[in-house]
């Protein structure tokens, strides 16, 4: 369906229920209850970066997932295609889609110049150049490129700007052709709530279309092709194909998916600084890469989704969310736990984290992914056994 | 004129000359082995030809055209395909996906962004992939990861995969080399089939006596970087100056 196989269908359309229905599955718990204060975390804010780091790690998988070249400074195109839509908001009019289209196309052009120089080194000395890269438009962002960026303040929409293709009533803040980002209906089911966004909304959709196009390009010769530069570059030089413009467009294709997650953040929200190209940002979305799992399709999806949790709901644990946790413990038993658990959230939960990427790295290298495999197996191990059993003798019968 | 000419060839490394003036001229159809004790210069040659590397001087035509300072993707597409001394396969990659590569290689050229068809809607492809492996025996493992093959799969696979390209001249260097017996019989008699099937021009690096004298029809022995003599494989067996220099180490 779709042109996907079986397979791929399936995971596509798990992807499209959890975006469209994700204000609802994020919600599991009554909005005034304490779990509910803590864990909820369907509300449009979040669920926006949920999307929008989807986006950009999917994006970052087809460079990384399937040629094996390490960009340390994909955060450099996130940030330009902010600054590209934050300008787009201040020239023309709050509509967003002038903007995203500007923020893709500029990233595209910015890898162009990043990829073509990048991409004469393999290896450690790849990853290095685009970290400098990255690191070069950070700095130069802060301070000789002020005029364009806004310098430490970071770009915003100013009253006096010229907006000169806005219209006389349109809203005040971004919006699809006078379709508000902001707005919001909620629906109230008893004690629960679950906020439909438009915002979230635009982040979906971008998300499931981000993610059927990476499907194709996986798929696609030219899927194929990147793995085998990832494979053998020498077989692939002396079976007559040319690596670099493979190469080169996996790297624009990536850095266009960056620009798109740039865009949509300052849709989401019309300002933007340096700080977002700073190499810590880069850091994040290979750690969200490798977390969900490398080259495989839903990994970026998942990785990105669990850090952003982690980020937003586990730091927001302190003592006394604890305490009231396990107030049903003794008082001296449920101090001790408090102690132990409390390094691990609040301002702590880069420590969570640190933990489970080391545990992701060492017992699943394949990431959150090859952990579903396993459990998959462990519940469905005779199933499996029996069909791909089948699966052998189907395939050998014709040869012999 | 053979369909490879080489012309006056040299190359130094700094104080080391690995080939001083080789001429040499592989007639299209045969299968030429270049002999040699270690350090003759055997496979410097060969990365000449392939353009690995450049040489300080001389001359190398291919059909006509010059080899020289293309890259290597270019001289694969010109024709000339090379298997190696360890399997070089695309080894996450499927059986089928390994012989579909060349495939799309030989109808597309060294670049062609074809980014949205998915592979297996490309049928024509599908099927010339199938139709080779048939050829060299291995369509039961078609959907097989190739790094789980055995040494000799693998091989067969390279050459699976170079004959795709339909090239005019391959050059194998050292095809048998760590192989068991069994593994060597089945990869001379491979080659023997292809050419038999094909008639592709072969350029043979080889150590093993035995393999060379199955397969070539043309020998030239090389000593310290220039061939010292060339002839037919019986010729061979009883030159003196090969003998002396090279042969007579071993038993035949």
């Amino acid at each position: 369906m779709l042109g996907l196989t079986r397979k791929d269908f399936t995971l596509f359309a798990i992807v499209v229920v959890l975006a469209l229905l994700a204000p609802v599955l994020l919600n599991p718990f009554p909005v005034n209850s304490a779990l509910g204060q803590t864990f909820n975390a369907g509300y449009p804010a979040l669920m926006q970066r949920f999307a929008i780091f989807g986006i950009l790690v999917v994006g970052f998988n087809i460079l990384f997932g399937l040629t094996g070249y390490l960009s340390f400074g994909h955060a450099a195109f996130l940030g330009v295609g902010s600054y590209a839509a934050v300008w787009m908001f201040k020239l023309l009019s709050f509509n967003i889609v002038p903007a995203i289209i500007l923020s893709v196309v500029v990233a595209g052009l910015f890898s162009v110049v990043i990829g073509f120089v990048s991409l004469r080194r393999s290896g450690i000395y790849f990853s290095i150049l685009t970290l400098a890269f990255a690191q070069m438009s950070y700095a130069l962002a802060y301070s000789v490129l002020t005029p364009l960026t806004n310098g430490e303040t970071g770009l915003q929409v100013y009253p006096s700007d010229p907006q000169y293709l806005a219209a006389a009533g349109a809203p005040s803040g971004p919006h699809f052709f006078g379709l508000p980002m902001a707005q919001a209906t909620t629906l109230r089911l008893g004690d629960w709530a679950f906020t439909f966004q438009v915002g979230y909304y635009l982040c979906a959709i971008m998300l499931i279309a981000a993610f059927y196009l990476s499907i194709r390009i996986f798929r696609s010769p030219f899927g194929m092709m990147l793995r085998a530069i990832k494979s053998n570059q020498t077989r692939m030089n002396y079976t007559g194909l040319n690596a670099k413009p493979y190469m080169l467009r996996a790297f624009i294709i990536s850095g266009m998916y960056a620009g798109l997650a740039g865009g949509l953040l300052a849709a989401m929200d019309p300002l933007t600084g340096a700080e977002r190209m700073f190499w810590t940002a880069s850091g994040e979305i290979v750690v969200m890469a490798i977390l969900g799992g490398v080259g495989t399709l839903i990994g970026p999806v998942l990785g990105s989704g669990v850090i952003k949790y982690l980020e937003n709901i586990v730091s927001k644990i302190n003592e006394s969310v604890l305490h009231n946790a396990l107030a049903f413990l003794p008082d001296g038993i449920e101090n001790f736990f408090v102690t132990v658990i409390h390094p691990f959230v609040g301002e702590g939960w880069h420590l969570t984290l640190g933990l489970l990427f080391m545990v992701i790295v060492i017992f699943l290298p394949g990431g959150l992914v090859e952990g579903g495999q396993r459990l998959a197996g462990l519940f469905g191990r005779r199933s499996t056994a029996t069909t791909a059993a089948d699966r052998d003798a189907a395939r050998q019968s014709p040869a012999e | 004129m053979g369909i490879l000419e080489i012309k006056g060839i040299n190359k130094r490394f700094g104080g080391l000359q690995a080939l001083g003036d080789v001429n040499l001229s592989i007639q299209e159809n045969t299968v030429h082995a270049i002999i040699g004790p270690n350090g003759a210069g055997k496979s410097t040659l060969l990365n000449v030809l392939v353009g690995k590397l450049i040489p300080d001087s001389g001359s190398v035509l291919f059909d006509g055209q010059s080899v020289l300072g293309r890259k290597p993707f270019e001289i694969a597409q010109m024709g000339i395909s090379r298997v190696f001394q360890t399997p070089e396969i695309f080894a996450d990659l499927t059986v089928l996906e390994n012989v579909q590569i060349p495939c799309f290689a030989k109808r597309d050229g060294s670049f062609r962004m074809h980014a949205l068809e998915p592979v297996r809607h490309e049928r024509e492809i599908g099927r010339q992939a199938e139709a080779m492996l048939d050829e060299v025996n291995m369509l039961g493992k078609a959907d097989v990861i190739a790094s789980s093959l055995s040494r000799g799969d693998k091989r067969r696979l390279e050459m699976a995969m170079c004959l795709v390209q339909e090239p005019r001249l391959m050059l194998l260097d050292e095809p048998t080399a760590g192989m068991a017996r069994a593994d060597t019989e089945n990869t001379i008699q491979l080659l023997k089939d292809i050419r038999k099937r094909r008639g592709i021009t072969m350029a043979i690096i080889e150590h093993d006596m035995q393999v060379v004298f199955s397969l070539a029809d043309r020998i030239t022995v090389m000593a310290q970087g220039t061939p010292l003599v060339e002839g037919s494989p019986d010729d061979i067996k009883v030159h003196p100056k090969v003998r002396e220099a090279y042969l007579g180490e071993t038993q035949i």
